[in-house]
């Protein structure tokens, strides 16, 4: 063999560069006993010691904030990783692990904890609306709900103080009030008093009590350092009215319109009088009619976004006609991308080929352009009436407007976002291919196309077939190109939700976030099917793969 | 060796420590400050604990990912009371950050309080939620009117009560549109409505009904002047997703209307004007509008305003965001959106507003800058001075009127519009809608077309 294939070229250099870390000065094995031999204290063992001083570092700061926010789940994760890469890298034993460590923790950080996370979600009902505890609900609803503002609408100027002499971030709050006619009032978790003229000062300026005898104003850092009784505080006005803060400077007169009973786990509404009960996950009308208050909160709601996804019947009817095309859309994309690569990789590696250099370099070019940039001006080309293509070319075809016009329009601009990949893999591969087997073919007589297919093809796929497998996948959940081109359009004049180039997934992402708000739950519940799917797909095709590989 | 390996491994240990305890001290810090914590103050917050020099740097780093610049007064002076900087984080877009900058600086300077302002470039509002969900999010926020449904379905923004006479210094299209279910939640700054623009060396008379308007611009079209009648954006940003937004002033022209009132004056979901035959007789008449070339699914959000600026066309309706950008390209003049013959085009009339997080741990700061700092005149006129979009204030509105003919025009149409509904429900209506608009241009049967997309826009609104 003159060449090593490029993967095993790539193997051998990730080799050496893991065997030459522990060995930089001596090749011993000094650094995985540092404490004794003679070499003792190599640069390796310092990098090692500054790298786990680091990670330790790393791991406190993490311990300390996941305690600060009381993620006990996330404290344990951080003090186990900790102590695995400690405990993995301080002593000189479990050599094979200190290759899989890094890895394997990555791979749980990014890999498996999103797909748990996804599972986890795909059983409860999180989404728009569902965020929150039931908690957090009754106290958006009520406490920081919206207000009816007195008969009169009275609004003050505000001035917080305290008794004069008190712990400004702990004694109880008195506000000195001023109404629109410059009444002064006092007012303190008892309810309004009246203020005897001459023992306050206000100014004439801001119309707002400045000073107070035997009392200590406070300024507006004191209060905010107090936000949460600040706002939680109320002077009692009688008749259930209460004069609640707006700001630091300003309060009115008013009542919570919505009102929480602790004992029947109702919210009634003082407007209307409506009694609100908590029923999936909302508050709901007691008489039923009526829609319920937009505040909801999250829970558990076991398998009913599988079975939504299972029963639903706009899914139903439209599920069969999008997997179809799905699965065109990916076989289509990864045959048309591959056979462009192979063909300008063959031809490129021609030493006949004038200019390779360039041209390969000019070749990859739409791989380094961001897809969505390429994909909005593929878009604007294919205006039916100011676009390029149909100015260039004379026609007059509604290229994103109608079926198949549009899908055609896919294809073509995936395949110029993806040729260079195919067209770069292919170019390796290819020059993998020792030249003594091309030769042989060519002595016994083998046609070049024939010498082609039965010589040259099975060593390339070897090396191409999982990366087919890869790009397949890709594309089967080609979001970005079906969201940026054509999103998911047209669409049958009957039914708005299926689009006749949705994928799976952007067909779900319309059902899941397109209409009634974000739906997480329910998505994450999709997105677990589309998992399974696209995981059978891959498995059989690799299977596939296995057997290629005994050509070798 | 094993001195100089012990050495090591005190070092590890130290640096190990003192990373502990530098992380603890800022912790504590961040403790009796809760406003440092996860904001672009945290930096300062840990700098002013003792020999904090890790953890500092690592905070300082977090808060260098996202583009803040923070003003105020120092806060080494007034901050030991109460236990560390107190910091107000406002997140708004790129075009106004300066302005708001401007102001924060003025009220923290007032207040003794940093306040950073930062401008969150791509879906602010997916953003906001999700940040403030994770208690991470930013004390003010600010964004379109019917933002506010979904805010408050996820409890993320406070109601504010605004004092009357401060609520009545509003124009009362802008109070209603920060209004949801009888509550304020927002502060309004501008109106926002679609308007008709025209090329002012093409026409000397604007028509009043879309029919002159179509006879003119034919005529235009015949003597080679321009290349289209007029540019209406009837496609959105990607093909096929229509653009119901701006098929609303023909679309209420034609009778037809997109929620139902309620007696207070908010909109009822339960009452949707698509399911409605007035809507589909309206989308028959847009329809007939397209066959007669008026209306193109080839110009769309994307065209609209560089194809007007160029010259292709004489008419064009657009908003005040559009201003700017055609600039003194073409001669132009606003006025008041057209409609058919014998209705009133109402376009939506929308607002941007500031809101105070539900979630701020400086809430009464921040209503304080909200309610009754932004609400200043003086704010308005130099947002207007920014960019112009009419002010939402009505004394500074009415002197932009004066001032500008052209904002004259916008507020004709404000007059009559219908406010941006920002009940969630209308979240549900934008896509079936604007799919069911581009298939009714492109010849389909207005009939089936409308009912199907009522009855997708139903199902979702029931869902919600």
């Amino acid at each position: 063999m003159s060449r090593d294939p490029p993967y095993q070229r790539k193997v051998f250099v990730v080799a050496s560069i893991s065997t030459a870390q522990p060995d930089l000065d001596h090749p011993s094995e000094d650094d995985l006993d540092p404490g004794g031999g003679e070499g003792g204290f190599t640069a390796g063992a310092v990098v090692r010691y500054v790298l786990l001083a680091v990670v330790i570092a790393i791991g406190v700061l993490g311990l300390v904030k996941c305690v600060g926010q009381k993620e006990w789940t996330g404290l344990a994760v951080v003090v186990v990783a900790t102590l695995v890469v400690v405990a993995t890298y301080v002593t000189p034993k479990f050599i094979p692990l200190k290759y899989l460590v890094p890895g394997i923790l990555l791979m749980i950080m990014f890999q498996l904890y999103p797909v748990l996370y996804t599972f986890e979600t795909a059983f409860t009902n999180n989404g728009d609306g569902h965020r929150s505890s039931k908690a957090a609900s009754i106290a958006a609803i009520t406490v920081n709900g919206p207000v009816v503002q007195g008969a009169n609408a009275t609004s003050y100027t505000l001035s917080v103080a305290v008794k004069a002499g008190a712990n400004p971030l702990t004694a109880p709050f008195v506000y000195f009030l001023v109404d629109t006619n410059n009444k002064v009032q006092l007012g303190d978790s008892s309810g309004l008093h009246p203020v005897a003229a001459g023992s306050v000062t206000v100014s004439s300026l801001l119309t707002k009590v400045t000073a107070a005898k035997g009392y200590t104003i406070l300024s507006a850092l004191q209060v905010n350092a107090r936000s949460d009784e600040f706002n939680a505080f109320t002077v009692p006005a009688g008749n259930g009215s209460a004069v609640k803060e707006s700001g630091i400077s300003s309060a009115y007169l008013g009542q919570s319109r919505y009102v929480y009973n602790k004992s029947s786990d109702t919210i009634t509404d003082s407007v209307t009088k409506t009694v609100y009960v908590a029923k999936d996950a909302q508050w709901t009308p007691q008489s039923g009619n009526g829609a319920p208050l937009a505040q909801g909160w999250q829970q558990n709601v076991g398998f009913s976004n599988f079975t939504k996804v299972l029963t639903n019947s706009t899914i139903r009817s439209s599920f069969t006609g999008i997997l179809f095309w799905n699965l065109a859309f990916a076989f289509f994309s990864t045959l048309t991308i591959f056979a462009l690569g192979l063909l300008l990789a063959i031809a490129l590696n021609d030493s006949r080929m004038k200019g390779q250099k360039v041209t390969r370099s000019l070749l990859l070019i739409p791989y380094a352009l961001p897809a969505f940039v390429t994909a909005l001006v593929w878009a604007s080309m294919y205006n039916k009436d100011f676009g390029l293509i149909n100015s260039l070319t004379g026609l007059h075809i509604d290229w994103l407007g109608s079926v198949w016009p549009a899908r055609a329009a896919l294809l073509i601009t995936n395949l110029w976002l993806g040729f260079p990949y195919m067209f770069i893999v292919c170019t390796g591969a290819l020059q993998s291919v020792p030249g003594d087997l091309k030769e042989a073919a060519t002595v016994d007589g083998a046609s070049p196309l024939f010498a082609f297919r039965t010589v040259i093809l099975p060593m390339l796929m070897v090396a191409v077939a999982p990366l087919l497998v890869a790009t397949f996948a890709f594309n089967f959940n080609n979001f970005t190109l079906i969201q940026l081109l054509t999103g998911g359009g047209p669409f049958p004049a009957n039914n708005p939700s299926a689009g006749k180039t949705d994928l799976l997934i952007s067909y779900t992402y319309r059902l899941a976030f397109g209409g009634g708000g974000a739906q997480f739950g329910f998505a994450a519940a999709i997105s677990i099917f589309i998992f399974i799917i696209v995981a059978i797909i891959s498995l059989a095709t690799f299977s596939r793969t296995k057997a290629l590989e005994d050509v070798n | 060796m094993l001195s100089r390996m012990s050495g090591l491994r005190g070092t590890v240990v130290a640096v190990a420590a003192l990373t502990m305890v530098s992380a603890c001290s800022s912790g504590s810090s961040n403790g009796a400050a809760p406003a440092a914590s996860g904001s672009s103050t945290s930096a300062a917050a840990a700098s002013s604990s003792t020999s904090a020099a890790a953890a500092s740097s690592g905070s300082a780093g977090a808060s260098a990912a996202t583009s803040s610049s923070a003003g105020g007064a120092a806060t080494s002076g007034a901050a030991p009371s109460v236990g560390g900087a107190v910091g107000l984080t406002i997140w708004t877009d790129a075009l106004k950050a300066p302005v708001i900058q401007k102001f924060a600086t003025e009220f923290g300077a007032a207040n003794g309080i940093k306040v950073a302002v930062q401008s969150v470039a791509t879906n602010l509002q997916t953003a906001y939620v999700t940040a403030t969900n994770a208690g991470k999010g930013p004390d003010v926020v600010a964004g379109a009117n019917d933002w506010i449904g979904n805010l408050v379905q996820n409890g993320t923004i406070e109601p504010l009560n605004l004092p009357a006479a401060t609520a009545s210094s509003f124009l009362p299209i802008a109070i209603k549109n920060v209004t949801y279910n009888g509550q304020i939640y927002g502060v309004p700054y501008d109106v926002e409505n679609l308007a008709l623009f025209y090329n002012t060396d093409l026409v000397k008379t604007p028509p009043t009904t879309i029919e002159e308007l179509q006879a003119q611009g034919s005529a235009l079209l015949k003597a080679g002047k321009v290349k289209e009648i007029l540019d209406l954006p009837a496609d959105g940003g990607t093909a096929g997703s229509g653009d119901p937004y701006n098929a609303e002033p023909l679309y209420t022209s034609a009778g037809g209307y997109m929620f139902g009132v309620q007696a207070n004056g908010a909109y009822d979901p339960s009452d949707l004007g698509l399911s409605k035959p007035v809507a589909a007789t309206a989308y028959q008449k847009i329809q007939g509008l397209a066959k007669a070339g008026v209306l193109k699914t080839s110009i769309n959000d994307n065209n609209v305003i560089s194809r007007f600026s160029e010259g292709d066309a004489a008419f064009l309706q657009s908003g005040p965001w559009a201003t700017a950008q055609i600039g003194k390209k073409v001669p132009f003049k606003v006025v008041p959106m057209v409609g058919f013959a014998g209705g009133t085009a109402r376009a939506f009339v929308g607002s941007q507003a500031f809101y105070v997080s539900a979630k701020s741990k400086n809430k009464s700061f921040a209503e304080e800058f909200v309610e009754n700092f932004l609400t200043k005149p003086a704010v308005a006129a130099a947002l207007y001075q920014n960019n112009p979009l009419p002010s939402a204030l009505t004394a500074q509105y009415n002197a932009e009127v004066a001032a500008d003919p052209n904002t004259a025009g916008f507020g004709g149409g404000a007059k009559v519009g219908d406010p941006l509904p920002s009940i969630p429900a209308m979240a549900a209506v934008w896509t079936p809608l604007g799919i069911a608009e581009f298939n009714i241009l492109s010849g389909h049967d207005p009939v089936s077309t409308i009912a199907a997309a009522a009855t997708t826009i139903k199902a979702a609104i029931g869902k919600q």
